[in-house]
């Protein structure tokens, strides 16, 4: 078997690394309440819809849901899933390039064979 | 198991190959598998050819020459060309990137077996007498209509190996992404290493789209599914676009890889370093990405309307500029070089004219209002066999003969190597330049025969003594290689003399567990700095020789394609045979009983002790 190799921080280090989590946590905090806030405008409009408030018509209520969804799914891989980190960009270029695909296919096909 | 050599009986060699998960064993079972499709596959081309060589023949019947040219064309693309060049990055991409193993060697096999299962159910079609023939690219309506089990062992043959030719390209991916060695950073990748990780990456974006049309095609024939059927509300079109989203991208991983191939060959054979390398790279990287957004100049004629067509037009001659880039800088690599022109260099010289003429004639299909008069002619069998013969097959020849002695440790004869490039060269132009005209002249592809005086009969005439010509030149290669494994004369780490990248700094073929001590690497071509600077070895380790970590062999990834082998008869018979239903369950249920038992097994590999590293060196005298 191989050794089990043990490795003591500096002290320096150590500072280093608890600055760090700390401000990873508190970016996660700021992102969790956001994500919250956004879910919660979300539901009050559509709410405020089904209630026939003035100026809440689905034509904007629609957009808006889908937009704070797509910031969330943002959020969501870079904040949580840690993708604004180092060393993510591999997975970002497959995600996008898959994105795209996902994206411009289905758009062929609206446009050319289901028009 | 021991790195001391000791002969093994036949069962124990078998076991060992049925098992293997050490990826120079998965290259050559793939380079032999890939092989002998290459041959089956060669052998209903001449028939082809035989039955078109004068007008009226009658030596296949039509319904036999639809099999034929079905799968021919299948056969070649599916089980030939891609796990050919499979086993080459098998063989030699982890040596490339100073790695010990790909990152998923049980997954490797299982890519391996799946390939060799799937190929095997689409040429039992051959045994059972009901065989594909709606074409390679099966299309709906007529693939709906074709009775009998033929379209079934195709859609179901293709799953199979599919499903393997997608792990293998996410294994390769993986592999090239996390196990390179230190110093090994992106921009110093050798080019195969490159290409290879291109084409890996389309085959994980173009093969699901593969998987879900045959999933189509098998539910609406086997299972009464309406997904082509019009008459149910279905669109016979829908097969098309999903068929070539997957086709136009695979065309380009099977010429990808080529390129690397002819890219190491230009530069160890011009004993330069790759002129333009970072525009190599990336003009590799965009060759991919605009390989997904041209699929519809296939179906110019279909009637997608002239803005579709403008679009798909423009998109199609766009991928003509990255490919220029990569043939002028071929051309510059030799520039000035010193040139050596071995088999594989002979090689790669006339893949540079051939693969011009083949690109040439792409663009000219790609201009849709021309294509109306292409479509469907023998104009664009000569382009694809211009592009993948003149492209693929040299690069499957050249490579042949350029890592023959990396895979078996000996050196195939280079005169009878010149021999068969000379046959192949010649009886390849011969057999596809001329079809150029025949289609100009109105011959359309895939007809069985032709009446006389349409003033066809002398250039079909010479298209098959061309075909006749590459047969003899495949059968010299074949006698070559016999001969050479028979003589077996061993060879040292680099017998071309100018390797300039890993895998030629350590033996032919290489220890199992390939680096006693992982590389470090200083730059682009890292072996060929070192012998500038005077290292013989070639190699500088970057960390003290230690313990190394092997992953045990499996049999399991043979059991798990069995299932899937059986189940496919199941699924084909379930609505005409009592046993049908039965058979689909009990071979589904073999594979996932297969699949738990390795989830639930702590295989966990093995440790090769530093002390037996050691006395393999001293055996072969020092380093590597
Ligand atoms: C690089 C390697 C290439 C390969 C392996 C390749 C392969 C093929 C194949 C197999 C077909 C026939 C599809 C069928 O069954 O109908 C085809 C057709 C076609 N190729 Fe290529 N091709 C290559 C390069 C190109 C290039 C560079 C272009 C254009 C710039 C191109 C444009 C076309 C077009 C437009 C067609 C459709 C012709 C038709 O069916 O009417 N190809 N190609
Ligand atoms: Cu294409």
């Amino acid at each position: 078997m191989a050794d089990v190799q043990v490795y003591k921080r500096t002290p320096a280090e150590q500072q280093l690394a608890k600055r760090r989590s700390k401000k990873a946590m508190r970016d996660q905090v700021m992102m969790f309440s956001l994500m919250i806030f956004l879910t919660l405008v979300s539901f009050s409009m559509v709410v405020a819809y089904e209630a026939g408030v003035a100026g809440f018509s689905k034509y904007l209520i629609i957009p808006m849901v889908m937009l704070f969804a797509a910031v969330q799914v943002g959020l969501q891989l870079y904040y949580f899933m840690h993708m604004s980190e180092k060393g993510h960009g591999i997975p970002q270029m497959f995600m996008y390039t898959g994105a795209l695909l996902g994206f411009l296919i289905p758009l062929a096909f609206v446009t050319i064979v289901w028009w | 198991m021991s790195s001391v050599a000791q002969k093994k009986g036949f069962g124990a060699t078998l076991w060992d190959w049925l098992t293997t998960v050490d990826h120079k064993k998965i290259g050559i079972l793939y380079f032999l598998g890939g092989g002998f499709f290459f041959v089956l596959g060669g052998i209903e081309a001449m028939m082809i050819r035989y039955q078109l060589y004068k007008p009226n023949n009658d030596f296949v019947s039509a319904g036999l020459f639809n099999d034929l040219i079905t799968m021919h064309g299948t056969t070649m693309i599916f089980l030939a060309a891609m796990p050919i060049l499979f086993g080459f990055m098998n063989a030699i991409v982890p040596l490339q990137i100073g790695a010990r193993d790909v990152a998923f060697p049980f997954i490797n096999s299982l890519g391996f077996w799946m390939f060799f299962f799937g190929g095997l159910f689409l040429n039992i079609s051959w045994l059972y007498g009901e065989v594909p023939d709606a074409g390679w690219t099966s299309y709906a309506s007529l693939s709906l209509a074709s009775e009998g089990h033929g379209i079934d062992f195709y859609a179901i043959g293709l799953q199979i190996a599919g499903g393997g030719t997608l792990m293998a390209g996410i294994n390769f991916l993986v592999t090239i992404i996390n196990m390179r060695a230190p110093g090994m950073t992106y921009m110093r990748m050798p080019l195969f290493t490159w290409t290879t990780f291109v084409a890996s990456a389309m085959i994980l974006f173009a093969f699901p789209p593969l998987t879900i049309g045959l999933f189509f095609l098998t539910f609406d024939r086997m299972f009464g599914g309406n997904f082509f059927n019009h008459e149910m509300g279905g669109n016979t079109i829908i097969w098309e676009h999903i068929f070539w989203i997957f086709g136009h991208p695979e065309v380009y991983i099977l010429i990808l890889p080529a390129f690397g191939i002819f890219s190491e060959i230009f530069s160890i054979f011009s004993r330069k370093r790759l002129f333009g390398y970072p525009s190599m790279v990336f003009a590799t990287v965009l060759i991919g990405f605009l390989g997904f957004m041209v699929w519809a100049h296939h179906m110019f004629t279909v009637g997608l309307g002239p803005t579709a067509n403008a679009i798909f037009a423009v998109a199609t001659m766009a991928i003509a500029v990255p490919t220029g880039v990569k043939i002028f800088n071929w051309l510059l690599t030799m520039w000035g070089g010193s040139i050596k022109v071995t088999t594989p260099m002979l090689y790669a010289l006339g893949f540079i004219p051939s693969f011009v003429m083949g690109g040439v004639t792409g663009v000219m299909q790609g201009a849709a209002p021309l294509d109306y008069q292409l479509h469907d002619s023998y104009f664009i069998v000569a382009h694809f066999h211009y592009v993948i013969v003149g492209g693929v097959v040299l690069a499957i020849l050249a490579a042949t003969h350029l890592y023959w002695p990396k895979m078996f440790g000996t050196m195939l004869n280079e005169t009878l190597g010149k021999v068969t490039f000379w046959f192949f060269f010649i009886g390849f132009h011969m057999t596809f330049l001329i079809q150029h005209w025949l289609g100009f002249w109105g011959m359309p592809r895939r007809v069985w025969t032709y009446m006389d005086g349409q003033g066809w009969n002398f250039a079909n005439l010479i298209s098959s003594i061309g075909a006749l010509l590459m047969a003899i030149g495949v059968i010299v290669l074949v006698y070559n290689a016999i001969m050479t494994s028979i003589k077996n004369v061993k060879v040292a780490n680099d017998p071309w003399g100018d390797g300039r990248t890993l895998e030629w700094a350590i033996e032919s073929p290489p220890i199992y567990y390939n680096f006693a001590a992982t590389p470090l690497v200083r730059g682009l071509d890292t072996v060929w700095i070192e012998k500038m600077e005077g290292n013989e070895t070639g190699l500088t380790p970057a960390e003290p020789i230690k313990d190394i970590h092997m992953p045990n062999g499996s049999i399991i990834p043979f059991l798990m394609t069995l299932g899937l082998f059986i189940a496919g008869f199941g699924a084909m018979f379930r609505t005409e045979a009592a046993w049908g239903l039965p058979v689909l369950i009990f071979g589904l249920l073999w594979t996932f009983v297969s699949m738990a038992v390795r989830s639930l097994q702590d295989d966990t590999g093995y440790y090769i002790k530093k002390d037996e590293i050691l006395r393999d060196l001293k055996r072969k005298g020092g380093q590597n």
